[in-house]
């Protein structure tokens, strides 16, 4: 095994890459993937809590850089599924508690034993980001169809080019298909127009995320609502497949999920 | 897509304003600055050619994430000038 160590970022927080990290790595996790997130957001824990293991840490990933535990120590084993990991962010320590080489140097521990690294990149573009992208072999970038939100995803492809970190590959999450068609929202056309890199993922905006987010049981667990089905595409777009991207204006969308029709 | 009718949509204005601010942003060249280098170049192209200034196109273009300075600067033609 050689992990691939993808890293979801975004510039503007509150888009969503929380959310997103725990359900593609659920979904990797679920077809059979060995998988390890780790979360990036020194002093602003979460991924712990929308994954549903905030009461399993003992040890978090500024104890793996200053030596206080072992690699394997940090690593909270998800028991819902066979292979997939957490390594939580610490909650009392400043962001410089970690560097980009540490990140790096984790990450080359972690490749020989995984298939994927999922990292939850902080908002901004200080030294969080800089942590998050330094071992990604693959950055993808999280949007909102909402003008400050494109924005600042335009400022970090633009940074990750300099960074010699891209193409970056785009979500865009929140989606509201009523709105996009009244002509209220930016469409995906506009968004992939405005910042002109490939699409990866069309998430809809979709209730059953905080309904999941409050339960700590990631939507991707079970894949039966349009938000989680988006989720499980991205993984297998990771994964090498192609998979269309969902018609969220179809009106018999879920009869065609159902019966299989692609 | 667009509606024929009725008050302007908000995403169209979401999408141009974003054009244009997405262009300030990776070029770091303000539309003040932009015009200042435009009366610069019809400046220095007049004092080897004859040109329109009035249909002078000056502007940023893009292609994917590339952008690039687009000059169309029409010449006036020298039978018209004869005819002066």
């Amino acid at each position: 095994m050689t992990a691939k160590v993808v890293t979801i970022t975004s510039g503007k927080g509150g888009v969503g890459k929380t959310t997103a990290v725990a359900n593609i790595a659920v979904a990797l996790a679920s077809r059979g993937q060995k998988v390890v997130c780790i979360d990036g957001d020194i002093g602003l824990r979460n991924l712990d809590v929308v994954m549903g293991l905030e009461n399993r840490i003992v040890y978090d990933l500024v104890d793996v850089v200053e030596g206080r535990c072992r690699l394997r120590q940090a690593m909270i084993h998800d028991k819902r599924l066979p292979e997939l990991y957490l390594i939580p962010a610490a909650q009392t320590r400043d962001k410089s508690a970690v560097s980009p080489s540490d990140m790096v140097r984790l990450c080359d521990e972690l490749r020989p034993d995984c298939d994927w690294i999922v990292i939850d990149s902080p908002a901004g573009i200080e030294r969080g980001f800089r942590n998050a992208i330094a071992p990604a072999d693959k950055v993808l970038v999280m949007t909102n169809p909402e003008v400050s939100a494109v924005r600042d995803a335009d400022r970090v492809v633009g940074l990750l080019d300099a960074e010699e970190k891209g193409p970056a590959s785009l979500i865009i999450n929140r989606i509201n298909p009523a709105m996009v068609k009244r002509g209220d929202m930016l469409s995906v056309e506009d968004v992939l127009d405005l910042l002109a890199i490939e699409l990866i993922g069309i998430v809809p905006e979709d209730e059953n995320v905080l309904v999941a987010s409050n339960r700590g049981t990631p939507l991707a667990l079970d894949g039966k609502s349009r938000a989680g089905l988006a989720f499980q595409n991205i993984a297998r777009r990771l994964l090498g497949e192609t998979v269309p991207f969902l018609d969220f204006e179809a009106p018999n969308l879920l009869q065609r999920l159902f019966t299989g029709r692609k | 897509m667009a509606p024929l009718f009725g008050r302007r949509r908000s995403a169209n204005s979401a999408k141009e304003r974003l054009q244009l601010v997405l262009i300030h942003d990776r070029t770091d060249l303000t539309p003040a600055e932009l015009d200042a280098l435009k009366d610069d170049l019809i400046a220095t192209i007049s004092r080897h050619v004859e040109i329109e200034p009035a249909a002078v196109d000056i502007r940023v273009a893009q292609e994917g994430r590339s952008q690039r300075l687009v000059a169309d600067i029409p010449l006036r033609s020298s039978a018209r000038r004869r005819a002066y």
